[in-house]
């Protein structure tokens, strides 16, 4: 059965909730009637609000609330709408809940997860569409974790929940009503194991949550000109899964990284020098990086589409940088043939209409 | 309450009477800190040191009111706090010097002290965020209808910090467990209120009007502080959430071993008051007064509290020799 992105979430929160008694949801939305975009939907009606509940508008008592809730063994799952909104809390996290298990000398997990939802488009700007992904992972104690389809949402939640760290769930808004046919598998994927969403000799495309779904748009375009193009979905950022996306480039000798979040100090550069450090020699061409620029996000719509990395753009730059010998006006073409854009707006997702964002 | 320094000293003392536990207890505070002090010119203590000298009667006044399994949450200045909830001194002592037999494997020093096994959660050094953190222990112990309480010490400062705020009113509307402790020395660092809040900040009515119960005692009769706290925890027992602002002094310097009357931002008067404000004067006098033991006496006990406090460190050295002389810090 095909499930979306958001079902899915709804599914495992759940799932979660039923099977332990523990895990408490909070965070501003969760029971009102926009439900987080739906994830939360029933959830309060199903466990009550002792378990599930609202939060007044105090991110940082929230989240320290979080961390004394798991210090006294619950699982507190708590989730801003906005990635951005967190960053009033960034004094528990980076210095509270990051540190209490290492500064406790191991006597207390910390099994929280934060969920922090990243916006794109129809006018979120500065401050609403940021994915700081890269600025948590530089935390020592804090796991990452950025789902790129319906299925690796559902996992990694439910691994999140399960795991005896602090796990940073970061969750692009344009994902949410992407769908998947829904397989639960025997073998559950490893938490921080990296995806394999194509197989390909020619190039290794390495990127995380909205990205990949452009990089696997990318690879299905350039197979129609007989390149086999490699996709690689990291879904945990911190760790990093480094044999799987190391043993792709052995063996395509070609990397491109494309990034939701911005180009300098961040997971571009990261995952950049470990290539150039382990497989010194072995690339034929250097790493190709795409990422937001050193710039805020803006919220003007004609402004935010040159702020994002376009798939003209990149197939422009991919024939450019490898040599690969293709027509870019083809390539386009079949680009815009194989996945027509379904919103009347380019900066709203192309799978319909569901705004505000 | 230390459990090894009673068994040592039960066969003199009565050590079930109220007003002898008190001051052992701010003794043996004071004979620890006093120690720490003093050694700390040696470099064994590698980590920054906040003293409680002159606040001990606030840590001891709690802590007596409190169960084994109430949890309690500290700042940076968490010795008192630690020591009298009965957190092992030897454990305390080798954090202090950073060894893997610290109460945090080395891991936090004087900052992080805890002791979870008597309720000590931990100690939180950024000014204001113990207490979002109280509000998850305390929101567990509802949940988990336990009857217990925490209680979350922080000083002055804190009420300049939005974690305060946010905190006071996640607790008011949880109805929370919770007594805030407000140990008030006037100061923050070298600065005085009159350069952090408005003359006309009134603490009690910004309390009550976030829907906490508020008094205000001194905090340097550790009997007054004992009572307070008493009526005070009957309420948050209750799930009625309490904040005692307790004013006290603190003697040494904000961070470190010494006085630092030189640098001159407390005036020679202020200063010279502390004398008459030392918790341990006030209840040895008060003890001496009732005639219920002898002077003698008490100086004995205060002699065995140093005895057990110099054995504890040089306990600890001996266990960390090997780890000290990494650093050559043994000759």
């Amino acid at each position: 059965m095909e499930k979306t992105f958001i079902t899915l979430l709804n599914q495992v929160f759940h799932e979660s909730l039923e099977s332990d008694s523990r895990v408490l949801l909070f965070g501003l939305g969760v029971g009102d009637v926009g439900a987080v975009f739906g994830s939360t939907a029933n959830l309060q009606s199903d466990f009550g609000p002792e378990r599930v509940f609202e939060i007044p508008l105090s991110e940082n008592a929230v989240t320290g609330m979080a961390l004394g809730l798991a210090m006294q063994g619950f699982r507190p799952v708590m989730m801003h709408q906005r990635a951005d909104f967190s960053f009033t809390s960034a004094e528990q996290i980076i210095n509270q809940i990051a540190k209490t298990s290492y500064m406790s000398g191991d006597v207390y997990k910390t099994p929280i997860v934060l969920r922090m939802i990243v916006g794109r488009g129809w006018g979120q700007g500065p401050t609403h569409a940021q994915s700081p992904h890269a600025i948590f992972a530089h935390v020592p104690g804090l796991r990452v974790v950025a789902p790129a389809t319906p299925m690796d949402a559902y996992y990694l939640m439910k691994q999140s929940i399960a795991s005896e760290d602090p796990v940073i769930f970061i969750e692009h808004r344009w994902l949410h009503q992407t769908i998947e046919k829904f397989i639960l598998n025997e073998k559950i994927p490893d938490f921080s194991e990296a995806r394999i969403m194509k197989l390909g000799k020619d190039l290794t495309l390495i990127s995380l949550s909205y990205g990949v779904i452009e990089c696997i748009k990318i690879a299905e375009v350039l197979s129609e000109f007989n390149l086999n193009i490699e996709v690689i979905n990291l879904r945990s950022i911190q760790p990093w899964d480094k044999n799987t996306v190391l043993r792709s480039i052995e063996k395509t000798k070609k990397a491109m990284l494309l990034d939701t979040g911005h180009l300098e100090f961040g997971l571009t550069g990261e995952v950049s020098s470990t290539i150039y450090s382990e497989l010194f020699g072995v690339l034929s061409k250097p790493i190709l990086r795409f990422a937001l620029p050193m710039e805020p996000t803006p919220s003007s719509a004609s402004l935010a589409l040159n702020h994002y990395p376009t798939i003209e753009n990149m197939l422009n730059e991919i024939k450019s940088h490898f040599g690969f010998d293709y027509d870019l006006k083809k390539a386009i073409g079949v680009f815009n043939k194989k996945f027509p854009y379904k919103s009347k707006h380019r900066d709203q997702p192309d799978v319909g209409v569901i705004g505000p964002f | 309450m230390n459990h090894e320094i009673l068994t040592l000293i039960e066969k003199e003392f009565d050590v079930n009477n109220l007003k002898i536990k008190m001051f052992l207890n701010l003794q043996l505070i004071r004979s620890i800190e006093l120690l720490i002090s003093e050694k700390y010119i040696d470099q064994i203590f590698r980590c920054p040191v906040h003293l409680s000298i002159g606040q001990e009667a606030i840590a001891v006044g709690v802590s007596l009111n409190l169960k084994l399994e109430d949890k309690v949450i500290s700042t940076h200045r968490s010795h008192a706090h630690y020591i009298s909830k009965g957190g092992d001194l030897l454990k305390m002592f080798a954090e202090l010097i950073g060894s893997p037999l610290g109460c945090c494997k080395g891991r936090g020093g004087s900052m992080h002290l805890l002791d979870k096994s008597v309720g000590f959660m931990g100690s939180v050094p950024i000014v204001g965020s113990s207490l979002p953190i109280a509000t998850g222990l305390a929101l567990a112990e509802k949940l988990l209808n336990s009857k217990l309480i925490v209680v979350a010490y922080v000083g002055d400062a804190a009420l300049e910090t939005g974690a305060f705020y946010e905190s006071l009113n996640l607790i008011a509307l949880k109805k929370l467990p919770v007594l805030v402790i407000l140990e008030d020395n006037e100061y923050s660092t070298y600065s005085k209120k009159s350069v952090r809040w408005a003359d006309c900040k009134n603490v009690r009515e910004t309390i009550e009007g976030m829907g906490i119960h508020y008094k205000n005692e001194s905090g340097d009769d550790v009997e007054k502080v004992y009572s307070q706290v008493g009526n005070m925890i009957s309420y948050v027992r209750n799930n009625k959430p309490c904040l005692l602002h307790l004013n006290t002094f603190r003697r040494y310097e904000h961070c470190g071993p010494n006085l630092d009357d030189n640098l001159g931002y407390r005036q020679p008067d202020e200063i010279d008051n502390y004398k008459s404000r030392d918790p341990i004067e006030i209840l040895r006098n008060k003890i001496l007064t009732s005639r219920m033991i002898s002077e003698l006496q008490l100086d004995r006990l205060v002699k065995q509290v140093n005895v057990y406090v110099e054995d504890t460190f040089i306990k600890v050295l001996k266990l960390n020799k090997d780890f000290l002389a990494q650093f050559e810090m043994l000759d």
